[in-house]
C-alpha cells in the first residue's frame, strides 16, 4: 500500500494545485480561458474524488489509498495521505462545491470593478488543494501545514473581492484563526517529540498501547498533559466551527465575502474544524475527551439556540444564513461529543449536509445580489412569482436547512438528537433544548422565506428581475439533487463511515466510565459498546 | 617551546575563507584607487568576486573541524554554516547597493571594502574560540559598520544614525570587554575550551560558581545583547535603522545580528553549559536569556504594530526575530539540548536572513533617490503597479509571520520544538502568542499592497541588480519551505563540542 509512486489520491490531491500552475501561464485578458481552465480542473478534481468513493471499501475500518514518503525522517515527519470513513465524504464534498463556486462566479459583476480574474481563479484552486490537503493528511505536520494554507488564499478573496467592509473582515478571519491554530502548532510539536513520530496513526497506536502516556488529571490540573494537549486542539478546531463564543469572526468574514467564497467558507472550510474533532481530539485524547465532553456539549447546545435567536434577528439575508451555521454546527459539536456511534456519524453526515444546504442558501443570496444589489430582507418580496424556477429551487434548500424529514438535514439531526439522547455523556436536557433548536430553525428560516420568496410583488424594483442564466441553473440542479438524494437514501452515505466510527467509538468508548454492574452483567466476550449502542436506538 | 613561532604553525589551512576575504577587502581598498569615478560599479564587481571566492573555499571547508592561531581560532561547521550566512548576505546587500549607491548620489568604492571587512568580522565572530578573539571580531564587525551607517553624510538622520550606533557600540564593547576581564579573573584563562575545563571542573566539585565568573557572563550577555538587539538593549535599533541607507540597514539587520549570536551561542553554549547554580539540569544564564527572550518577543512585536515607515517596521521585526533566535539559546541551557536548539538558531538565522533581505530588497526598489518614500502608505496599490514584486514580498512576509511553505515556518517550527523539549512551555507559549501579533503588522503591509485601492508605486528602485536580489532571496525563502531539508541537512554535522585547549 506504501508507495512512492504517483497513487490516485495524490493526483486527486494535486489536481487543483496543477490548475492553478497553468493558471500562472495565461494572461489576464483571456478571462474565457482562465474561467474554463480552473472549471475544468476543478471538475476533474471532483470525478477524481467520486473515483476515491468507487475505489473505497466501506467494511474497513483503517486508512485506503495510504502513501507515505519521508520528507524529513530525522524528525518523525513523512508525506503520508490516506482516506478513511471519517474523512472519504468530506473529500468528495469538497470536490462537488468548489466546482460550482467556480461556476457561480463566472457570471459575478465583482470583476468589473476589481478586476484580477486570474489571481481570484488561482486562489480558489490553492484553497481547494489546501483543502482536501487537510482532509487527506495523515502526518500531524503535513496536517498543520495544509490548515495553515487554507488562510492565505480565503484572506485574499475575502480581503480583495469582498465586500466595503472586507479589510476588516479578512484582517479578523486571518488573525483570529490564526491564534487558535498556532496554539495548536504547540499542541503538536509536544505530541510529536513526545512520541517521536508525527504520523497520526503511529501516534493513536502509542496512545492506546500505553507507549505514549499522556497523564490525565482532572479537567485543568496542573499535571493534567492530556487535557491541555486536548485544548490546544480543541480552542483551534472550535474558532474554526466556530463554536459560540468563539464565533465572532464569522459574520463579518461570510458577509464581506463575495459569492464563492461564502459557499466555500460555509460549504467546506467550516467542516475542517469539526472535522479535527473527530479526527484528532478523540482518538488522541480519549480520557480528555469524556471529561471535557458535557461541557462542550453545552457551548454546543448554547451555539444552536443563540444563532437561531441571532438569525432570526437580523435585516440582510447573508449575515441571517452566516448565523444559521452557528447553530447548524452546534448540532454537529453536539453530535461529536455524544461520544457514541450514532452521533459521530450523524455528525458526520451533517458535515455534509449543512456543506450542501448552506452553501446552496449562498448561491442563491449570491444570485438575488448580483440582481439587486441589496442584501436587506426588506427589498424583496414576491421574488417566486418573477422567479419561478429560483423560487422552488429556494423552498427545497430553506426546507432542506430547517431539516424537513425526506431531505438531508432532517437524517444528519435526527441522527444527531438520537445520539445524544443515548449517550452515556450526556442524555435527556442536552437533547431537549438542541431539539428547540430545530423549531427556531424553522422559525427563523421560514420568516426568511416568506419576506423574499412571497406575498405580493410590492417593489417596484424587483417587477423586472431576470430570470436564472443556464450556468446558474447548472449550479443550482445538483444541491437539488444531492439533498433529494441524501434526503432519501442516506443508506450509502452512512454505510462509508460505520466502519471507522464503530472503531473510534470503541476505543473512546473504554474511558466512560460506567457502572460496576452493567459491566460485570455483560456475556463474556462483548465488548460493551456494544451494548451501548442498542441502548441508544430504544 | 620556546621557538619563534613560524607560518606554518599557524596552521592557515581552513582560514582562509576569512584570511582571504580580509586581505581581500584590504586589495580591494588599493584597487579601489585606480578605478575612475564614474565607473566605481567595477569596485562592485571585484567585491563580488572576492566574496564569490571566499564562499567556494568556505564550501570546501565546510565539513572539516580544525584550529589555527594557536588554538584561538577554530575551524567547524558552525562557523563554517555561519560563514554561509555572511558571506550570502554581503552578496546580497552588495547587489542591492549598487544602483542605489548610484541615484543616491553616495557611489564610493570604500562602500564595498567596507562591507567585506565587516563580513570579515562577522565571520571572525563564528571562528573565535578565545575571548580576546572575540573582542577583536566585534570590533572589526562594529567599526566598518558605524561608518556605513553614517555613508549618506550630510544627511542629518544618517549622521545621526552612525553617531548613535556608534557611541552606544562603544558602551557595548566596553561592557563586553569587562566581562571578559571578569572570566578571565575567575578562570584564568580567555582561551574558550580553557573556561570550559576550568568550569566543568567546578561543577564536578560540586562547589558553586564564583560570583566573578556569573557576573562576568551576565556583563558578557550585555555586550552581546546590545549587538543582536534584544531587549533591554535594543533602544539604538529603529534610529539607526531608520538613519542608515537602506541596504546598510538590510546588512546590520541580518550581518550583525548573526555575528552576535555566533559570539552568543559559542561562549554560552559551547564553553559554559555547565555553569550552574546547583540545578543540574540548566545553565545558569538560562533564566536571565529566557526573561530577555520574553521581553523581547513581547516588546519587539507589540512596538512593531504602531510603526508607519518600513525601515522602523522592519527594525523592530528584527528586535522581534533576535527575540525567537534567544528562545533557542534559553533552550540551550537545558543540559543535552545545547545541539538541537544551537542547529535551530542555525536554520532560523538562515531563513530570517533570505526573507528580511528579501523584504528591504523590496524596500529599496520602492524607495525614492533622496531616501524618502519608505513610509508604509507608499506600499499601497503595489500589487497593481508592479503584481509580482509586490506578491514576492507578501510571501516574504508571511515568511517573517511564520505560514507554513516558508522559510520561516521552519525555522519556528524547529525553534518551538526545541523550546517545548526543553520544558520551556511557557516561553513557547508567548512565543507562538507573539507570532499572531506579528502577523498584524506583516499583513498590513499585504493589505495595503492588495486590498487597498491606490496609485500604486512605479517601484523605480527595481533594477535588475535589485530585482535579481529579490528573486535570489525568494528562491532561498520558497525552496527550503517546500524542501526543509535543504536547509535542516546543512546543519546536521554541526556540534557544539569544543575544539583545540
Amino acid at each position: 500500500m506504501e508507495s512512492a509512486g504517483l497513487s490516485l489520491l495524490t493526483t486527486v490531491l494535486f489536481l487543483p494545485l496543477l490548475g492553478a500552475l497553468v493558471l500562472l501561464f495565461l494572461r489576464e485578458e483571456q478571462a474565457g480561458h482562465i474561467k474554463w481552465t480552473a472549471f475544468g480542473f476543478s471538475m476533474a478534481t471532483f470525478f477524481g474524488t467520486l473515483l476515491l468513493w468507487l475505489a473505497f471499501d466501506s467494511s474497513a475500518s483503517g486508512l485506503q489509498m495510504v502513501q507515505r514518503v519521508d520528507w524529513l525522517p530525522q524528525y518523525g515527519i513523512s508525506y503520508y495521505v490516506g482516506v478513511d470513513g471519517l474523512s472519504l465524504l468530506l473529500v468528495v464534498l469538497t470536490g462537488f462545491i468548489v466546482p460550482l463556486a467556480i461556476l457561480s462566479s463566472f457570471r459575478s459583476q465583482i470583476f468589473e470593478e476589481r478586476g484580477r480574474i486570474r489571481l481570484y481563479y488561482l486562489f480558489m484552486l490553492l484553497l481547494e488543494w489546501a483543502m482536501i490537503g487537510v482532509f487527506v493528511a495523515q502526518d500531524l505536520f503535513l496536517f498543520y501545514i495544509f490548515w495553515e494554507v487554507t488562510l492565505v488564499p480565503m484572506y485574499f478573496l475575502i480581503g480583495i473581492w469582498g465586500a466595503e467592509e472586507r479589510i476588516y473582515a479578512a484582517v479578523k478571519f486571518l488573525l483570529y484563526t490564526m491564534a487558535g491554530s498556532i496554539l495548536m502548532l504547540l499542541a503538536i510539536l509536544f505530541l510529536g517529540s513526545r512520541g517521536g513520530s508525527f504520523a497520526l496513526p503511529e501516534l493513536i497506536a502509542m496512545v492506546e498501547s500505553g507507549a505514549l502516556e499522556l497523564p490525565f488529571t482532572g479537567l485543568l490540573g496542573a499535571g493534567s498533559v492530556q487535557s491541555f494537549l486536548f485544548l490546544g486542539f480543541f480552542i483551534a478546531f472550535a474558532i474554526k466551527v466556530p463554536i459560540w463564543p468563539l464565533h465572532s469572526w464569522l459574520p463579518d468574514a461570510h458577509v464581506q465575502a463575495p459569492t464563492a467564497g461564502s459557499v466555500i467558507l460555509a460549504g467546506v472550510l467550516l467542516k475542517m474544524g469539526t472535522y479535527g474533532l473527530v479526527r484528532f481530539n478523540l482518538p488522541l485524547f480519549p480520557e480528555a475527551s469524556v471529561a471535557w465532553a458535557p461541557a462542550i456539549a453545552v457551548l454546543a447546545v448554547i451555539g444552536i439556540l443563540y444563532g437561531a435567536w441571532v438569525s432570526y434577528a437580523q435585516t440582510d439575508v447573508k449575515k441571517l444564513v452566516a448565523y444559521s451555521s452557528v447553530s447548524h454546527l452546534g448540532f454537529v459539536v453536539l453530535g461529536i461529543f455524544a461520544l457514541n456511534a450514532q452521533g459521530i456519524e450523524g455528525g458526520l453526515l451533517q458535515m455534509v449536509n449543512h456543506g450542501i444546504s448552506t452553501g446552496g442558501l449562498f448561491l442563491l443570496v449570491g444570485m438575488l445580489y448580483e440582481r439587486r444589489h441589496t442584501k436587506a430582507l426588506d427589498a424583496f418580496g414576491g421574488i417566486w412569482k418573477v422567479m419561478p424556477f429560483f423560487g422552488a429551487a429556494g423552498l427545497v434548500v430553506v426546507l432542506s436547512s430547517m431539516g424537513l424529514p425526506g431531505l438531508n438535514g432532517f437524517v444528519g439531526e435526527f441522527t444527531i438528537l438520537l445520539g445524544s439522547m443515548g449517550s452515556e455523556v450526556l442524555g435527556f436536557f442536552f437533547t431537549m433544548f438542541a431539539a428547540l433548536g430545530i423549531i427556531l430553525a424553522a422559525v427563523y428560516m421560514l420568516y426568511m422565506f416568506q419576506k423574499v420568496f412571497m406575498g405580493d410583488v410590492d417593489k417596484e424594483e424587483n417587477r423586472n428581475l431576470p430570470r436564472l442564466h443556464w450556468q446558474e441553473i447548472a449550479v443550482l440542479v445538483p444541491i437539488l439533487l444531492v439533498i433529494l438524494l441524501i434526503g432519501l437514501q442516506p443508506g450509502p452515505f452512512f454505510d462509508t463511515m460505520t466502519a471507522t466510527v464503530d472503531n473510534l467509538v470503541a476505543d473512546v468508548g473504554e474511558f466512560i466510565p460506567r457502572g460496576e454492574e452493567t459491566v460485570a452483567a455483560l456475556p463474556q466476550g462483548e465488548s460493551p459498546v456494544l451494548v451501548v449502542g442498542a441502548q441508544g436506538t430504544k | 617551546m620556546t621557538d619563534i613561532p613560524v607560518l606554518a604553525d599557524l596552521n592557515l589551512a581552513w582560514t582562509w575563507p576569512v584570511v582571504g576575504l580580509g586581505l581581500g577587502a584590504t586589495l580591494l581598498l588599493v584597487a579601489d584607487l585606480f578605478i575612475p569615478k564614474e565607473r566605481k560599479r567595477q569596485t562592485a564587481w571585484l567585491a563580488l568576486a572576492i566574496l564569490l571566492v571566499s564562499f567556494l573555499l568556505n564550501l570546501a571547508a565546510f565539513t572539516e573541524t580544525d584550529s589555527a592561531f594557536f588554538g584561538m581560532f577554530v575551524v567547524d561547521p558552525f562557523s563554517a554554516f555561519l560563514n554561509l550566512i555572511a558571506l550570502t548576505t554581503a552578496f546580497i546587500s552588495i547587489l542591492l547597493s549598487v544602483d542605489y549607491l548610484q541615484r543616491s548620489g553616495m557611489q564610493r568604492g570604500e562602500f564595498y571594502a567596507l562591507i567585506l571587512f565587516t563580513t570579515a568580522g562577522v565571520m571572525l565572530m563564528g571562528h573565535a574560540n578565545d575571548l580576546v578573539v572575540v573582542f577583536v571580531s566585534l570590533e572589526l564587525l562594529s567599526i566598518p559598520l558605524y561608518i556605513l551607517a553614517a555613508f549618506r553624510y550630510p544627511d542629518v538622520k544618517s549622521s545621526e544614525s552612525g553617531m548613535k550606533y556608534l557611541v552606544l557600540g562603544a558602551f557595548a564593547s566596553a561592557f563586553f570587554v569587562f566581562g571578559a576581564a571578569l572570566i578571565y579573573g575567575a578562570t584564568g584563562s580567555t582561551s574558550l575550551p580553557h573556561i570550559f575545563e576550568v568550569v566543568a571542573r567546578g561543577f564536578a566539585a560540586g562547589g558553586a560558581p564564583e560570583l566573578l565568573l556569573l557576573v562576568g557572563t551576565g556583563l558578557v550577555l550585555v555586550g552581546l545583547g546590545f549587538k543582536v538587539a534584544v531587549v533591554p538593549f535594543h533602544m539604538w535599533t529603529p534610529d539607526v535603522y531608520e538613519g542608515a541607507p537602506t541596504p546598510v540597514t538590510a546588512f546590520m539587520s541580518v550581518g550583525a545580528k548573526v555575528g552576535g549570536f555566533a559570539a552568543l551561542l559559542r561562549i554560552l553554549v559551547f564553553a559554559l553549559p555547565v555553569l550552574s547554580t546547583g540545578a543540574i539540569e540548566a545553565s545558569a544564564w538560562q533564566q536571565v536569556v529566557s526573561l530577555i527572550a520574553a521581553a523581547t518577543l513581547i516588546l519587539g512585536n507589540v512596538v512593531a504594530i504602531a510603526q508607519q515607515n518600513v525601515k522602523r517596521l522592519l527594525a523592530y521585526s528584527s528586535i522581534a526575530h533576535a527575540g525567537y533566535i534567544m528562545m533557542a539559546l534559553a533552550a540551550a541551557g537545558h543540559a543535552g539540548f545545547g545541539e538541537q536548539a544551537t542547529r535551530a538558531a542555525l536554520v532560523y538565522m538562515l531563513a530570517y536572513m533570505f526573507t528580511n533581505l528579501g523584504a528591504f530588497a523590496v524596500a529599496i526598489a520602492i524607495e525614492k533617490g533622496d531616501g524618502s518614500g519608505s513610509d508604509l502608505e507608499a506600499f499601497v496599490g503595489l500589487g497593481r503597479s508592479r503584481p509580482l514584486l509586490a506578491g514576492i514580498m507578501a510571501f516574504f512576509m508571511l515568511s517573517l509571520t511564520g505560514i507554513p511553505l516558508t522559510a520561516g515556518f521552519i525555522g519556528k517550527w524547529l525553534i518551538f520544538q526545541v523550546t517545548i523539549e526543553a520544558g520551556l512551555v511557557p516561553l513557547a507559549i508567548l512565543g507562538v502568542l507573539t507570532s499572531v501579533v506579528s502577523a498584524y503588522y506583516y499583513i498590513g503591509i499585504i493589505v495595503r499592497m492588495f486590498l487597498r485601492d491606490g496609485e500604486g508605486d512605479p517601484a523605480a528602485g527595481g533594477t535588475r541588480l535589485v530585482n535579481g536580489a529579490v528573486y535570489l532571496t525568494f528562491a532561498g525563502t520558497l525552496l527550503p519551505g517546500i524542501f526543509p531539508f535543504l536547509m535542516i541537512d546543512l546543519t546536521r554535522v554541526v556540534s557544539t563540542t569544543l575544539v583545540g585547549g
